[in-house]
């Protein structure tokens, strides 16, 4: 009965229109104009808030021959590959985790506490213990007998990497949730019969978990990039890209063409070649990570 | 334990009632109003939660208006100063402009003033304000001859130090800049990080090469090259890159300044970790009159200007520049009035202003009749005798040259940039 109704109301179009409208109207709104309008001020010589005027393509050709654009879109390429190397290090964390060991429960909730934190007070957190005279980090190397401890996020050839820690640290709870949720999806029989044909924990996870889940592993992969590619928060509030541009990703480098240097349409205008960049890598993970054959438990 | 309940009961109830009564009150003056004649919206940047003493300043002279006014009603938004910053520009591409606000001068000011945002002021300060402003700072907000803003702020920056400090490590306070050389040498000596710097906020590194290519240059030198009738290149601006480095070289500053935030360096001088920190006066409550601050401390921070440089420069040419200042929006609806509103307003602020929020006004002010501290009375004491004030770089820069500036400084701070190279950056962000 109640199916029938359903199966009604669903063939009706206006129905459908009416369902989709709201999602649909929000998406267009807050995302896709947007991004089409952001598109259009790259075509454009504004500082945001006089006249525009049209110069076509100059500022997207400018974009692809500015050096310090790639310079940025390198930096954030190097946060993927750092973010996507670290998810072997969580799905081994999760294998750990989901294997029942004593503990595992509250040692999940410990990893995920820093997802609860917002961004600016990780960021604050961070800069607090990175401080080159008072920070606990520094203070500990000092105790332990290095002399000169480096200035972290003063050195141009550190601060890459000494804000690369707590971005990970920030993200490393959201991924062990997902692989965790994963495993403790696989039926605890194919694991049972795997073990009484005498197969080791350790092959265990690599010819039997791993396989399984292979498909979340596609979809954090690209989660990760992803995310990497157009990372903003902590960099902006802990370096500001700085010193000179040394921890500069692409995102913040749009931010400060935009709202430092009033240059709107050039910063639109990379905020666009953001956004096509990161479509080719999702697209080409995507491919790269496809899975033939359908699972099946 | 009964009892308690009962009396938290009782403050709940007078509390609530007190709210109601709050309530009540407000919307009767909500009513009041609508019956105004004039409504003039302005909009500032001083929120109560954190600058409490400049919102009631701003308080205070909108009530007196008001009263003086019969029928002017001035509707007024807060925002704090980033969240500013954001709603003016989003305002001014809907053409919402409020009718009074505040700008900052220079290099902001350009891109309102090309879109015809902002009114000119020239006809406000010929009757109603002329010879009210200390010289060079209603400048500061004019393009092409004509003012765009009615300055309230004016900063000078010097060098402030810990006299007790000094005194403890038995080194004597420099009055050149090789004795300054000489005590961060000493400070080191003694294991002391000698100069609080926050160069990740590069505006700070800033000052100290502005203040290094004044000495050595004079007090054109710097500006020239800025307007174009000059060049970065200049022998002794590309020295003063030079002494920059040097002074870094000698480990003046904290260690790892470039990662610091300028509220990192301060909280330094202010834990007296560093016996020396350069900004500017609008720290000055800091050192005098805020009560969260130590006495202890308070008392044992005094001012030098920046010394003279190889017995070079004039000590009384400062760097420094307006901070924020008044516009009137060019499509208000009540644009005489809002000009009407901005004269009054800083005619009301300058004495308010540095008595009740210890802000050093743009506006000339009596200091011998104001109740003011010792430090007060000596800046602007300085500021009548002031050679020259010199803007900061960074706001007189049009806005895209500036972050070229602010990242080029970092580079030098990090000797990551040779002066030469320094001075290079500036003239390819300059001619294009």
């Amino acid at each position: 009965m109640g199916l029938n109704v359903m199966n009604k109301v669903m063939s009706n179009k206006l129905y459908i229109a009416f369902y989709i409208a709201p999602a649909f109207i929000l998406l267009m709104v807050l995302i896709f104009i947007p991004l089409l309008l952001s598109g259009y001020y790259g075509l454009m010589d504004w500082d945001g808030i006089g006249e525009k005027t049209f110069i076509g393509l100059d500022n997207y050709i400018e974009g692809i021959q500015d050096k310090l654009f790639w310079n940025s879109a390198l930096h954030s390429f190097l946060l993927a590959l750092f973010s996507a190397l670290s998810l072997i290090i969580y799905l081994a964390v999760s294998i750990i985790l989901a294997s029942k060991i004593k503990g595992a429960d509250l040692l999940r909730k410990i990893y995920l506490i820093p997802m609860l934190l917002s961004s600016v007070a990780i960021a604050q957190l961070w800069v607090k213990v990175y401080n080159p005279s008072n920070g606990i980090l520094n203070s500990f190397l000092r105790t332990i007998g290095v002399e000169n401890p480096p200035s972290w996020l003063a050195d141009p050839s550190l601060v890459l990497f000494a804000i690369f820690v707590p971005i990970l640290w920030q993200y490393a709870g959201f991924y062990i949730l997902i692989y965790y949720a994963a495993l403790k999806n696989i039926p605890e029989s194919l694991i049972e019969a795997a073990r009484i044909d005498g197969a080791t924990p350790f092959q265990i996870a690599m010819r039997i978990k791993l396989p399984l889940i292979k498909e979340i592993v596609s979809v954090t992969i690209v989660l990760a990039i992803v995310g990497s590619l157009k990372y903003f928060d902590l960099i902006y509030v802990m370096t500001a890209g700085g010193p000179n541009g040394a921890s500069e990703v692409m995102a913040s480098y749009m931010y400060k063409l935009a709202f430092s240097s009033y240059n709107f349409g050039y910063g639109s205008a990379i905020g666009f070649l953001l956004l096509i960049i990161t479509l080719i890598v999702t697209l080409i993970i995507r491919k790269v990570t496809e899975t033939k054959e359908k699972l099946e438990y | 334990m009964k009892r308690k309940k009962t009396l938290a009961l009782l403050l709940s109830a007078a509390i609530s009632s007190l709210l109601l009564v709050g309530c009540s009150d407000s919307d009767e003056a909500s009513s009041g109003s609508s019956n105004a004649d004039t409504e003039i919206k302005f909009m500032h940047l001083w929120p109560e939660g954190s600058s409490k003493k400049h919102y009631d300043v701003v308080n205070d002279i909108i009530a007196d208006y008001e009263a003086e006014n019969e029928g002017v009603k001035i509707d007024l938004e807060v925002l704090s100063n980033e969240q500013y910053k954001d709603k003016l520009r989003v305002l001014s591409t809907s053409k919402e402009l409020p009718d009074v606000g505040l700008t900052w001068a220079a290099g902001f000011l350009e891109p309102y003033v090309g879109g015809n945002m902002f009114a000119p002021l020239d006809d406000v300060i010929e009757s109603e304000l002329s010879d009210a402003f200390v010289p060079g700072t209603a400048e500061a907000y004019a393009l092409d001859d004509v003012t765009y803003g009615l300055p309230l702020e004016l900063n000078i920056v010097s060098i402030y130090y810990n006299e007790k400090m000094f005194k403890d490590n038995g080194i004597e306070v420099p009055e050149t800049y090789e004795e300054l050389l000489e005590a961060s040498k000493a400070f080191r000596e003694e294991g002391i990080q000698p100069i609080a710097l926050g160069n990740r906020d590069s505006w700070t590194g800033s000052m100290w090469y502005m203040y290094l290519a004044d000495r050595i240059g004079g007090a054109d030198t710097l500006n020239k090259a800025i307007d174009r009738s000059g060049s970065f290149e200049d022998p002794a601006l590309i020295e003063a890159a030079a002494e920059v480095q040097n002074l870094v070289d000698s480990g003046a500053f904290v260690d790892g300044f470039n990662g610091l935030a300028d509220e990192e360096a301060k909280s330094m001088f202010m834990s007296e970790q560093a016996p020396m920190y350069m900004i500017a006066t609008w720290d000055l409550p800091n050192f005098t009159t805020n009560e969260d601050v130590p006495q202890e401390f308070r008392d044992s921070v005094k001012y030098m200007n920046f010394p003279t440089v190889d017995g070079q420069g004039d000590m009384n040419s400062f760097v420094g520049g307006p901070g924020v200042g008044l516009f009137v929006a060019e499509d208000s609806d009540v644009k005489e009035e809002a000009k009407d509103f901005s004269a009054y307003f800083v005619k009301e602020w300058g004495e308010k202003a540095v008595e009740e929020a210890g802000v050093i006004p743009a506006t000339k002010v009596d200091a011998a009749s104001m109740d003011l501290p010792q430090m007060y009375i000596d800046i602007l004491e300085e500021l009548n005798q002031a050679s020259n004030i010199t803007m900061f770089a960074d706001v007189q820069l049009s806005p895209e040259v500036a972050t070229v500036h602010l990242d080029a400084i970092q580079a030098l701070f990090g000797n990551e940039m040779t002066p030469e190279e320094f001075a290079k950056a500036h003239e390819d962000a300059l001619s294009k």
